[in-house]
């Protein structure tokens, strides 16, 4: 009896060591993300200005992940007019689809299945990149060329980040309504008229811009995420492999979460 | 020139220099030798700036290096060129760029000039032709090279050498070795080694420190340092496996 008691007491003791070191571990992690952003704002004020190199990271995390958005947001469309049209019918609610698809991909699904799409893609891209450069000594070299590291590296890539994410939202709300629009008239056989009107009628500019400005923050996030993660990297390639998977999946969560509180503030 | 006075050191538990001095004077070739992990790249790190002392001070001129701020140290760091064990290259440029990246950013030099200057910097080190190739695309020796122009492209006081030899074939390391002593000849700058390829140690140093258990434990031309007494430079410069230093888990 005296046995268990003592294992017991043994389990919840180490439990609770386990989620104490989790914790710990979770807080360092987010204090020197911060530190790091402190010294990126620093950096982007200060002159001289990494013009080209942001222009290159622009086409970097932008152009180059047009195509994977384009894709998403057309199905995105597509689908929420499907379903929206063949569950609204119950209820003979059908002629509301336009609105549903307008709402749904500005307000939510724009800005957020923007935001995984570059996680996924640039987000890995700027962590194993960083990651290899730490690990084989190129940022170390740059230091002593006499170049901050966090200026040359990690700032381009922030601007980079929040400017592209609501550019690619902006694009992919436009062709995610287009999609709705295609399935609704053209496969569904609804009024084109009738889907502009429900469109516009309910669409108001906030959501637009409330969305574009969660779009931004997702985009700053996943690149100061990104960078942290591939500039603090150790230990070889195991090293960068493990950088880059914690760089998505560190930003895809904070974008769903952060989704949460961002909606709960921006659309009272 | 550099003065290191009871540098300490520790990476967690790893208490890696433990009261650290050196003296490298203006001109001179120094060559620092140890095991591996003896700390050797924590010593030429602290001397650059980009670590920093738990305790003891870098002089560097005088100046304590951990003292400046960061703008006095990018600075500073004008005045070193340093080249790394692999090179270290950015592969993302190519050769031409990577040797004239400090000319481009500080000189504010135009790309055509800075092209020749490269050029010229190349072919200091005897690599013609390979301007407009990758990195990716040259031998571990060529690498060295290109990293080694990259080094004194912009006219450094100071050349650090982290493991210059380390991974070439016996010949292409002997030609680092020219090529290092002819830079301290043509440049006639201040240089600080790390190594432990001893033939190299030798044929570069003016004068050699053995770094051991995170102290300098001899200093010495390399005459002397042949000559030593102490058992443990013994040990390590004859490379025998018995004798007072332990291989980490290895039982003899």
């Amino acid at each position: 009896m005296a046995n268990i008691l003592v294992r017991s007491v043994e389990c919840i003791g180490y439990a609770v060591t386990l989620s104490g070191r989790y914790f710990l571990t979770f807080t360092e992690e987010l204090g020197r993300v911060m530190m790091l952003l402190l010294s990126t704002f620093k950096q982007l004020i200060l002159p001289p200005f990494e013009m080209k190199n942001t222009f290159k990271q622009i086409i970097e995390v932008g152009i180059k992940s047009l195509p994977v958005v384009l894709i998403t947001a057309v199905f995105t469309g597509m689908v929420l007019a499907l379903q929206s049209y063949t569950g609204f019918k119950r209820f003979n609610a059908e002629a509301m689809v336009g609105t549903v698809v307008a709402l749904s991909l500005t307000r939510e699904l724009g800005p957020v299945l923007t935001g995984l799409i570059v996680a996924g893609r640039a987000g890995a891209a700027i962590a194993a990149e960083l990651g290899t450069m730490r690990v084989t000594e190129q940022i170390d070299a740059l230091e002593t060329l006499a170049t901050n590291p966090v200026k040359y590296l990690i700032v381009p890539r922030f601007i980079a980040g929040t400017i592209v994410l609501p550019s690619l939202t902006v694009i992919a709300d436009i062709i995610g309504i287009i999609g709705g629009f295609m399935v609704t008239v053209y496969v569904l056989g609804a009024s084109p008229a009738l889907y502009w009107r429900r469109t516009w009628n309910y669409l108001e500019t906030t959501d637009i811009y409330n969305g574009l400005i969660k779009a931004c923050f997702f985009g700053a996030a996943i690149a100061i995420i990104s960078c942290y993660k591939g500039f603090y990297t150790q230990g070889g390639a195991e090293g960068v492999g493990k950088a880059t998977t914690g760089a998505v999946v560190l930003s895809s969560m904070t974008i769903l979460i952060s989704d949460y509180f961002l909606s709960a503030w921006l659309f009272k | 020139m550099i003065e290191i006075v009871d540098l300490h050191k520790s990476f967690g538990k790893n208490h890696v220099l433990r009261g650290a001095n050196l003296k490298v004077e203006k001109g001179e070739s120094m060559v620092v030798i140890g095991g591996s992990g003896s700390g050797k790249s924590v010593l030429i790190k602290h001397i650059i700036g980009t670590l920093k002392p738990d305790s003891g001070t870098v002089l560097i001129e005088g100046a304590d290096i951990a003292k400046l701020s960061e703008n006095e140290l990018y600075e500073t760091r004008k005045r070193f060129g340093m080249l790394f064990q692999m090179a270290a290259l950015f592969d993302s440029m190519r050769v031409w760029e990577n040797v004239a990246f400090a000319l481009m950013r500080h000189g504010k030099l135009k790309e055509t000039e800075a092209k020749v200057i490269a050029s010229e910097k190349l072919k200091m080190v005897g690599l013609t032709g390979v301007e407009d190739l990758m990195p990716a695309e040259l031998s571990g020796g060529m690498k060295k090279r290109v990293g080694l122009a990259r080094a004194i492209a912009h006219s450094p006081e100071i050349l650090l050498y982290d493991e210059p030899t380390t991974g070439l074939d016996p010949i292409m390391a002997d030609a680092i070795n020219d090529l290092i002593i002819e830079m301290k000849k043509k440049l006639s700058v201040t240089s600080v080694a790390i190594t432990h390829d001893m033939h190299s140690a030798y044929k570069i140093a003016d004068r050699i420190a053995m770094l051991y258990e995170g102290k300098i434990i001899a200093v010495g031309a390399p005459d002397e340092i042949k000559n030593s007494d102490n058992e443990i430079v013994k040990q390590f410069i004859t490379g025998s496996v018995t004798g007072p230093i332990k291989i980490e888990g290895v039982t003899t």
